[in-house]
């Protein structure tokens, strides 16, 4: 398998990086490179092995329902890009 | 002072043969002197570090001090550090002052460690040769041409290069065993679970793990001692009895064996890392370990299987650096949209984007199954081969890196070639498993070579053992760069 | 031609824990911005969930209240997206292997009863808000409602009528509040609607295209929304167009739906089990500790209504809207001992009284024990229906116990025989005229009389007891 410019640009645009086209020519081959290596596991039969997704075969550990945070946003929003009232301000979000 | 071992340097000061503002003084002094050419700090604070050293005065001389008070440590820039600049080497967070403590930070502190500073390291831990850190490239102390291996390579580096007694790292998939090979320090990955991930910038969540950087073995197993243990706060963080990680390490090694994968020795190992190994093997011999052929059969897959699972939780794990709430955001966006795409573009070197392409790639719609599936399916498989092994040896040897270190700039336009340099570093982070890297002789160029213990969940007690008695017989980890002193 | 409707909700309800569901900020609405956004809820680097066991509870409630499946080993995935209110650039929710599977919900339209059943109930994190008043061209975020837990709710797409749909909905939230795992308050969007609407023409085996419409947080919305898109889905139909799957949202003003996103640009959500938690496993011993805090559920309560009080169907269901009202009737019913009688008082004069008054039930000036009593008195026939509700005002104004008005506003049915004897005498002697006329066949003639005693006795004398006396004297 191997990736087109737009298969680039698509999941460029998914991961909001912006990619001009020629950066996109340009990861388009190195990525297809890596791609061959992982291409590799293709091969592997894996039917009836189950995925593995931690590292450790253990259940979550449950959080009794108690409220232990104190307000702490003058000392988060001290390195903040741009604060108001007490809101972080983004561009204009239209919906 | 450049010899002395954490143990030593405790005993110093405990015995107040010097205190802990003087020690730290004397490292700062060698970093300001060193660093420059080494370039494996980020941020040094000269002032903060001596408060810390105060009050670790204060503790001992108040009769307070545990078994490391008072001893100085480099911590890499991955951890965040209440009123320190944290940056994972990354331009995205160049500016950003952690308003909280990680836990390990957390536990040093408690332990009276005072900081040195955050160390330098490739770009969010992405990198076998601290050439993608936005911060400049780190020195091999042993010849500045070379790298100092990654990511944790500012750590190895200004341990080698005895500007610290002792640094943390973290380990996603090689990144404390491979930088501690290629600058001839101990270094030691525990199990998954044991040092908690609070705090520590997260590259891959089921990967990643925080450990020890030091000159020996001994070193590791005191740092350990105060790293590890439980925190409620990292729902991975394994609710264990705290263990004495020195108890072992003066057992003998009579009747222990030493598995020796063959995977681990075919072509593609450089000849001369090879031949230190075999040495190394014979070493144990004599201290009566016996070694038996192993098989990692599916270790082959690690390479390909990792580069699709720590992209894919790391592509998941970068989205929040977004220059909404800290960190960078581009000067200039027409939209909120563009604000996105500029502020990552810019704030995001070019391997960390590379993989964050990679990781949306593999979990996007349609190629979730063949791939992110897929390689959790063999992940499994690496795993069992592992379960397998213990069930034939007490512990795994092998070479921690296929070869001793690069060039500057030797590799870094091939990211393939890059990834090979984990080939056997990664198979533990993927078991989960405990690895170290200790100092098993040197190259032509006098180049370090590091050799590789993988050890069963939570043996890590043995392995220091293993660790320590083989540098009771040699004195690989005792050298330091000669250019330096 | 004839359309069908079909309809299927996705309810998003706040569930009522303290703290948040992977951290410990407070839940509470309406703080300053950001002053219960902690460092997980902001996403700073290196920060990690940890699972709340409350919310977990919540869920468990829930699953054995409509009788779903509960997973006892259910796994949280990422939902990977990038929006400002969303620190983590992800949602932590859960797709693959939910906590709850199955389940049904009776519903009630008009006096028909339908059976409503549930796909899945699962975890996730709400997200924070966008403040769209211009700062000077920008938008605020606050995050202060990030991280609260959610059990989103997802039904069949067994709805056939906006009627319907708004019954569902309603015996919804009739239920998360009953179980108090959501406290309800739809104008703070702790239960908000999104519906899966199509149309397709009757007897069509397959579903037509749907559009998702997002964020009712009112059952009247939810009502005109589905009727305004049914109406445009229909139309555009019939004028030859085709419907393209669509997110939409309503605008209460214009009472119209608008395009949101159409699927082209819909997202690639990236799903995949978030490394960060652990599968939650769910043990029998927790499941059954949990059921036993359950109350006696709503349909229960009906059952036992109608056969221990002889309401009838529509009556248990009206005073099982809630749980306060249905305890209300019941501690009524049991003061009095008078079910149906009960059921009347408090459907009719109780709950004008308070519509009037725009109060809820908890907040009635008029207790249970004082309604039970009331209705006594009038059983005992102390008092007279007319009577009765002169003395509910006067209960509805805090004038006292029951006995205490009736005393003092001296409401009490005239009991003494003769006193009402020499009333019926006088009223005889006064009105020959009416008396001829009865005598002489006129039956309207009597029930002059009879008012002429009513009048007489200020409304105090017993209605069946002038009857008698009456009768008995014109014989």
């Amino acid at each position: 398998m191997s990736l087109t410019p737009d298969d680039v640009k698509r999941i460029a645009r998914l991961a909001r990086i912006e990619t001009s086209d020629a950066e996109a020519q340009a990861t388009q081959a190195q990525l297809n490179s890596i791609f061959d290596l992982i291409a590799t596991m293709q091969a592997v039969d894996t039917r009836g092995v189950s995925p593995m997704a931690h590292a450790q075969e253990v259940y979550q550990r449950l959080r009794d329902d108690v409220v232990t945070e104190t307000d702490r946003h003058a000392a988060f929003q001290a390195v903040a890009p741009a604060v108001e009232n007490g809101l972080y301000l983004v561009p204009k979000v239209i919906e | 002072m450049s010899e002395t071992s954490l143990s030593t340097l405790a005993a110093q000061l405990a015995g107040k043969q010097i205190s802990s503002r003087e020690l730290a003084q004397q490292y700062l002094d060698r970093i300001a002197a060193l660093n420059p050419a080494i370039n494996a700090f980020i941020t040094v604070d000269a002032e903060k570090t001596l408060l810390e050293a105060a009050a670790a005065d204060a503790l001992i001389a108040a009769g307070q001090a545990g078994p490391l008070t008072g001893v100085p440590i480099a911590h890499k820039d991955i951890f965040c550090t209440d009123g320190w600049l944290t940056t994972c080497g990354s331009k995205m967070l160049s500016n950003f002052v952690a308003p909280y403590d990680a836990h390990v930070i957390q536990r040093f502190k408690a332990a009276g460690m005072p900081s040195l500073g955050k160390t330098n390291m490739d770009e969010f831990a992405m990198g076998s040769s601290n050439e993608t850190s936005y911060f400049g490239t780190v020195k091999n102390p042993w010849n500045p041409a070379y790298v100092p291996g990654g990511s944790s390579g500012g750590a190895a580096a200004c341990v080698a290069a005895r500007m610290a007694p002792a640094a943390t790292g973290t380990d996603t998939g090689g990144s404390i065993r491979q930088p501690a090979a290629l600058c001839g320090i101990t270094g030691l990955k525990p199990t998954y679970g044991l040092v908690s991930r609070y705090g520590m910038i997260a590259f891959a969540s089921s990967l990643d793990q925080a450990g020890p950087m030091a000159p020996s073995a001994e070193d590791c197993a005191l740092l350990l001692n105060a790293m590890t243990g439980f925190d409620p706060k990292d729902s991975t963080s394994l609710d264990r009895e705290k263990e004495d990680y020195t108890r072992d390490l003066d057992k003998p090694l009579a009747g222990l064996r030493v598995g020796l994968p063959k995977e681990f020795f075919a072509e593609g190992l450089n000849s001369e890392v090879a031949a230190a190994v075999e040495a190394a093997v014979n070493e144990l011999k004599k201290l009566g370990a016996t070694p038996v052929e192993i098989s990692l059969a599916n270790s082959q897959l690690a390479i390909p299987v990792y580069y699709v699972l720590a992209p894919a939780e790391a592509s998941s794990n970068l989205s929040r650096f977004d220059g909404v709430r800290y960190g960078y955001r581009a000067p200039e966006y027409a939209s909120l949209d563009d604000m996105y795409c500029k502020t990552r573009a810019q704030g995001f070197g070019a391997e960390v984007k590379r993989r964050i392409l990679i990781g949306a790639y593999v979990l996007s719609h349609g190629y979730y199954d063949a791939y992110y599936l897929q390689a959790q399916k063999i992940r499994r498989l690496i795993a069992d081969d592992f379960g397998a092994a213990f069930k034939a040896c007490d512990v795994i040897l092998g070479p921690t890196a296929p070869g001793t270190a690069f060039k500057l700039g030797e590799k870094s336009d091939d990211p393939v070639e890059m990834y090979l340099n984990d080939l056997y570093t990664i198979p533990a982070n993927l078991a989960g498993l405990p690895g170290m890297s200790l100092p098993c002789g040197f190259d032509a160029q006098g180049l370090p070579i590091g050799l590789q213990l993988v050890g069963n969940y939570f043996s890590e007690a043995k392995m220091l053992n293993v660790a320590h008695q083989y540098q009771r017989v040699t004195d690989w980890h005792t050298r330091a760069p000669e250019g330096l002193k | 031609m004839k359309w069908e409707t079909v309809i299927g909700l996705e309810v998003h309800t706040q569930l009522a824990t303290k703290s948040k569901i992977f951290s410990g900020s407070s839940t509470a609405f309406g703080a300053a911005p950001n002053t219960q956004a902690s460092a997980v809820d902001i996403a700073l680097p290196g920060v990690l969930p940890v699972l709340n066991r409350g919310a977990v509870e919540c869920a468990i409630k829930f699953a054995l209240a409509i009788g779903a499946n509960l997973n006892r080993v259910n796994v949280f995935d990422r939902k990977n997206y990038f929006y400002p209110d969303l620190p983590k650039g992800y949602q932590i929710s859960q797709l693959a292997k939910p906590i709850v599977e199955g389940g049904a919900l009776k519903i009630q339209v008009g006096d028909s009863e339908r059976t409503i059943n549930l796909t899945r109930a699962h975890m996730e994190e709400d997200a924070g808000k966008s403040l769209h008043e211009d700062f000077h061209g920008m938008t605020g975020i606050d995050l202060n409602r990030a991280g609260t837990p959610l059990l989103e709710i997802v039904s069949e797409p067994e709805m056939r009528s906006s009627a319907e749909a708004v019954a569902y909905a309603r015996a919804l939230h009739t239920l998360v509040t009953w179980i108090g795992i959501c406290d309800g308050n739809m104008q703070e969007g702790s239960f908000r609607v999104d519906a899966n609407v199509s149309v397709r023409p009757v007897g069509q085996a397959e579903f037509g295209t749907r559009r998702e419409i997002k964020n009712l947080n009112s059952f009247r919305f939810l009502q005109q929304a589905i009727d305004y898109e049914v109406r445009w889905q229909i139309e555009t139909l019939e004028d030859g167009g085709r419907i393209e799957q669509a997110t939409v949202l309503f605008d209460p003003d214009t009472g119209e739906t608008r395009m949101m996103r159409s699927k082209e640009d819909a997202h690639d959500y990236r799903y995949f089990p978030d490394p960060d938690l652990l599968p939650v496993r769910l043990d029998e011993d927790w499941i059954e500790a949990v059921r036993a805090t359950l109350p006696e559920l709503p349909a229960a309560m009906q059952a036992r209504f109608q056969r221990d009080y002889g309401v009838s169907a529509y009556d248990a269901a009206v005073l099982t809207g809630s749980r306060a009202l249905a305890d209300y009737f019941e501690a009524a019913a049991k003061a009095c001992g008078q079910g149906k009688l009960a059921a009347n008082w408090v459907m009719g004069e109780l709950s004008a009284a308070l519509n009037k008054a725009e109060l809820d039930i908890a907040q009635s000036p008029v207790s249970a024990a004082r309604l039970g009593t009331l209705i006594a008195r009038i059983q005992d026939g102390t008092l007279s229906g007319k009577l009765a509700r002169q003395v509910f005002e006067g209960l509805w104004e805090g004038a006292g116990e029951v006995d205490a008005i009736i005393e003092a506003r001296g409401l009490k049915q005239m009991s003494d025989s003769g006193e009402l004897e020499k009333i019926v005498d006088e009223v005889l002697a006064a009105n020959p005229k009416s008396v001829e006329e009865f005598r002489s066949g006129k039956e309207k003639a009597f029930n002059a009389l009879v008012g002429q005693v009513m009048k007489a006795s200020r409304g105090k004398a017993n209605p069946a007891q002038v009857n008698e006396l009456l009768k008995a004297k014109l014989q």
